[in-house]
């Protein structure tokens, strides 16, 4: 059986002068698929008033007896000589109710219908962002006043996974970033004989700007997308159904602690980001352009206003509150096939690094006196 | 008996120190339908799985269609995977894809089929597992999961399998579909000539769809046998298994399928 006989087709005369075409081998789909363009050839030059002769084809199948049907016009054709067997095979495609072919509209939207949907999609989005800030919002609310019902055990877990676990990549990335800032500096700084502002550029540009905004997109990526693809296969899987049958509201019990969770780890790995950072440029000043630990160290307060840091840390408060929701919002609205969960991570992540950018646009805005020089 | 299709031979299954089967040599033969039971965790899917090539025994040898499947090479599996169909208990239907596309699928990656004979091969199929036309636009999460097992059977007969696995056919479904799939089962065995391998729970299904079964408990094969043999097996577990309820529902079975033989016999013999 596992030996399969090529599917042939030879046409005879008969001696009455009447055109037969004889079959034989397997008609069936593993020996056809090989040789169906061939085949369909032969079939196509056959004339219709042609006699069939199937009684030594060996095996036959739905393909092979669909591929003969739809050569004789999708009825019998006449003569034809077949095994039983086969028979019953076609008078199952003869019952078979003419399907009408399925159509399927492809048609390219217009750029005007792609602006409109995209502009839909941006208010349905910020609608439901807002909607479970509310939520959110409340949600923190009746844990104020019912301080037992805190879920201090899913939110420490949530401080350990986005907080903890993200200090290796926020050093190596605030390092390089420090050396890298400190090097280009120092060269420009040079040729003006300013060297020693290295600290102060250092002090305000890391403390301020580049450390907390590194960390959040370093966060976005990394928690933001684990975020979202835990809520969409929880999602997927009806966990969140049962939650809710439970009278646990997912709300509550998933996203309010990840957004406390966020909210409280984000300044933490900026503060280390920044730590970091600055002795990162601190090794590079030293190098390049001589400066010692104990000036730079000495002069980084001095330099740098404290505004700057709370500046920088609470930005980061905002930063995680923003990132754990909008994770949560795409991961609550992944449908459940898997090609949406793939759509929600990417656009959780590309809208909370945004929104890092964004808001961090907005701070520097309305807090541009705040931390300068008096 | 006609010739093996599958063979098991000295077959072992280990997770770490865990032992799931023990010594386990099974053959399948050609045409007939063979049930897998047991035990919850008495390792059925796994034994499936190691018949289909998902999963390779820790010692002992599968053979399907003649050849080695866990030695041989990919193109080899590649080529036996096309002479096989598998029902996977959720049904596994590709979420992405909407049913046509799901049934039509494994035709399209044959690479020789043109659209107009894989349309009407899919349509065929869906119309032998009893969908409507309509419901091919749909996606898999808009279906009940008695449509899902459906779809999923025929895109699991798309490439005219020769052997079929159906790992729980019936499990989730209501009596009545339950019933009409096991209905489906035997037509298509009637008239596809096809060997059926299945894991199952259900008495109804058992009973109504194998020839043979095989029972695992205890790692080990404890008896392989014709329906009525086993269910007058005095093992403990097997009577537990299917009990005194099993024997009289097979008894009735067999009274109405005489009946039925008799009546489609009537006509020809007067």
């Amino acid at each position: 059986m596992n030996e399969l006989e090529a599917p042939t087709l030879r046409t005879q005369t008969a001696p009455d002068g009447a055109t037969w075409v004889e079959l034989t081998g397997d008609w069936n789909l593993r020996s056809l698929s090989p040789r169906l363009r061939r085949l369909r050839e032969q079939l196509e030059g056959i004339a219709d008033t042609a006699g069939w002769d199937l009684c030594r084809v060996s095996a036959l199948d739905h393909a092979g007896a669909l591929l003969l049907w739809r050569a004789w016009g999708r009825h019998w054709a006449d003569p034809v000589r077949l095994r039983p067997e086969h028979r019953r095979l076609f008078e199952h495609l003869a019952q078979a109710p003419e399907v009408a072919r399925l159509h399927r509209e492809t048609r390219r939207p217009s750029p005007l219908e792609l602006l409109g949907y995209h502009v839909l999609s941006l208010i349905d989005n910020i609608g439901g962002l807002l909607d479970l800030l509310g939520r959110a919002a409340l949600g923190a609310l009746l844990y104020v006043r019912h301080a037992r019902r805190i879920p201090w055990v899913q939110i420490s877990a949530n401080i350990y996974h986005t907080g903890t676990q993200a200090l290796a990549i926020t050093a190596l990335v605030g390092l390089l970033v420090g050396v890298v800032l400190s090097y280009l500096s120092a060269q420009q700084l040079r040729t003006f004989g300013a060297d020693i502002y290295i600290v102060n550029l250092l002090g305000v540009a890391i403390i301020r700007e580049l450390g907390p905004v590194l960390a959040a997109i370093l966060v976005a990526g990394r928690s933001g997308s684990a975020m979202t693809a835990q809520l969409g296969v929880m999602r997927v899987t009806q966990e969140l159904d049962a939650m809710m049958v439970m009278g646990i509201s997912p709300t509550l019990r998933l996203v309010v602690p990840k957004m406390i969770a966020l909210g409280i780890a984000m300044p933490l790995i900026i503060l280390w980001t920044d730590a970091v950072s600055l002795i990162g440029g601190m090794v590079a000043a030293h190098a390049k352009l001589g400066i010692t630990y104990h000036y730079f160290l000495v002069n980084l307060p001095q330099s740098v206003p404290i505004a700057n840091l709370w500046l920088g840390l609470s930005k980061g408060v905002v930063f995680g509150l923003f990132i754990a929701l909008i994770a949560c919002h795409f991961g609550l609205r992944v449908k459940p096939n898997a090609i949406s969960l793939g759509e929600g991570t990417t656009a959780s992540v590309v809208t909370s690094i945004t929104a890092v950018i964004l808001i961090d646009a907005m701070f520097a805005v309305m807090f541009s006196d705040v931390g300068s020089f008096q | 008996m006609s010739e093996p299709v599958i063979e098991i031979e000295g077959l072992w299954t280990r997770y770490g120190e865990q032992i799931v089967h023990r010594d386990i040599s099974l053959t399948v033969y050609r045409g007939e339908a063979l049930s897998l039971v047991g035990g919850s965790g008495s390792g059925k899917t796994t034994l499936l799985r190691e018949m289909i090539g998902l999963q390779a025994p820790s010692q002992g040898t599968v053979h399907v269609f003649g050849e080695e499947l866990h030695t041989g090479s990919l193109e080899q599996l590649r080529r036996q995977r096309r002479r096989w169909g598998v029902l996977f208990q959720e049904g596994a239907l590709f979420s992405a894809l909407n049913v046509y596309d799901n049934v039509a699928l494994p035709l399209r990656e044959l690479k020789t089929v043109d659209e107009g004979l894989i349309a009407d091969l899919v349509c065929l199929k869906l119309g032998m597992v009893g969908i409507e036309p309509q419901d091919g636009e749909k996606m898999p999460a808009e279906l009940s999961g008695g449509m899902v097992k459906r779809v999923a059977l025929a895109r699991a007969l798309a490439l005219e399998p020769e052997l079929l696995f159906l790992d729980e056919p019936t499990a989730g479904l209501d009596p009545d579909r339950s019933a009409s799939l096991v209905q489906l089962l035997c037509n298509l065995r009637r008239n596809l000539d096809i060997t059926v391998v299945m894991v199952s729970h259900d008495l109804d299904t058992l009973l109504e769809l194998s020839d043979r079964i095989a029972v695992l408990y205890d790692q080990r094969l404890i008896a392989v046998g014709p329906v009525e043999e086993i269910i007058r097996n005095d093992h403990p577990f097997i009577r537990d298994f299917f009990g005194e309820h099993a024997r009289r529902e097979f008894e009735a079975l067999q009274c109405t399928r005489a009946e039925a033989e008799a009546r489609r016999v009537e006509p020809v013999a007067g």
